[in-house]
């Protein structure tokens, strides 16, 4: 059951995914998939709004973002995105963003910056990197190895995203808590 | 919102969404049967025309098409390297036409549209606890917030320029985030006043 206050808190951080995607993506070099700060949302939304309702925020951004707004940044969205060898990292996003907010829910007796820092990059990382891999080797033929070495380019911008989320998160959840409440 | 549907008068935009919908999903799970280059080459050029048919402007066709061909050209590239180029070409043209088919999709139906296809496809659901209505809701909260929220970025950015912080996305999303919850409170409140009950 939803509450008019979950989901409102659902709908607002789906429009936050989005003005995340403001921020201008980084390149890396010749691969065509930029570092955005829009998986930075995905740890943000579980480590503030807890399991279900980050998970079903990051859930109703790619709904967004499939009806034909573009939302994703740099101005990409429609259908078409879901549909690349790299789908898999999107469709993970709703179960990263839930992992993280399971964990942050487990820890929110004492949330450290330290035991947010962990749930960011368990959920963050670990969960979408385990599904988005599974899906370049699916979708593009690849042998699971080489979809992994491949992915791993872009570890080193998400460890920083997670530092970054755990401690937006942190001052957050300090000055105006949400999973408790 | 526009999205990035371009209107024109054409048989595929007077498609219904639904039934493109299912266009898809079936090409989808027909061309895992076909493993023939040549085959899926027609096919390729056959969703291309298909642009022409829903006479959309080449240039912003191009535009939107230029980042699927490049990630195809590098998964092809990768695929010939590991694997092998004859197989690379079959799964790298199967999901290239799928992208072509889904961006046609895109840019041929109103936002509005593919809105209530679906929540309308999300009816059945309802047995398993989906209520269709605070669906529709929460999407249409979202889509009226995304311009607002992104207005308060930017003022959020002009703020902390003065301050020597725009660069720093901590000095951003903090406020951002405060700012939006409790934007959030008063929603909520402003929704339930008005005696909203969707059950």
């Amino acid at each position: 059951m939803l509450t008019t206050r979950d989901m409102v808190h659902i709908a607002l951080f789906a429009a936050i995914m989005a003005a995340l995607g403001l921020m201008p993506p980084i390149p890396v070099g010749f691969i065509p998939v930029p570092i955005t700060a829009q998986s930075m949302g995905v740890m943000l939304a579980g480590s503030i709004l807890g399991a279900r309702r980050g998970g079903l925020a990051i859930l109703l951004f790619l709904a967004l973002v499939a009806v034909g707004l573009p939302l994703l940044s740099g101005g990409r969205g429609g259908l078409g995105v879901f549909f690349g060898p790299t789908a898999g990292f999107l469709l993970s996003w709703p179960v990263g963003a839930f992992a993280v907010g399971w964990l942050t829910e487990r820890f929110r007796a004492r949330l450290t910056f330290a035991r947010l820092l962990a749930a960011c990059a368990a959920g963050g990382i670990f969960v979408v990197y385990a599904i988005g891999i599974v899906g370049v080797s699916l979708i593009a033929g690849l042998p699971l190895f080489q979809a992994a070495a491949g992915s791993m380019v872009f570890i080193p911008g998400d460890l920083v995203k997670a530092v970054v989320a755990a401690f937006v998160a942190h001052t957050v959840n300090r000055s105006y808590p949400v999973i408790r409440g | 919102m526009l999205g990035l549907h371009i209107p024109r008068e054409s048989p595929l935009h007077a498609l219904a969404p639904g039934a493109k919908m299912l266009a898809l999903t079936l090409a989808a799970v027909g061309l895992i049967w076909v493993a023939d280059p040549r085959i899926l080459g027609i096919l390729q050029a056959a969703a291309l025309g298909l642009f022409a048919l829903a006479r959309l402007p080449p240039g912003e066709v191009a535009a939107q098409l230029r980042p699927v061909l490049l990630l195809g050209l590098f998964f092809f590239a990768v695929h010939a390297l590991l694997v092998g180029w004859e197989s690379g070409l079959v799964t790298v043209l199967r999901f290239t036409i799928l992208i072509s088919l889904a961006v046609l999709i895109t840019l041929t139906t109103r936002v509005s549209d593919m809105v209530e296809a679906l929540e309308r496809g999300l009816r059945p659901l309802r047995r398993v606890g989906v209520n269709p209505a605070k669906v529709g809701l929460m999407i249409s909260l979202a889509i009226r917030f995304v311009p607002l929220l992104i207005d308060l970025v930017r003022e959020i950015q002009a703020a902390q320029r003065s301050r020597g912080l725009e660069r720093s996305v901590t000095a951003v999303a903090v406020p951002l985030i405060v700012k939006t919850l409790r934007m959030a409170s008063v929603l909520t409140d402003a929704i339930e006043a008005r005696g909203y009950d969707p059950d």
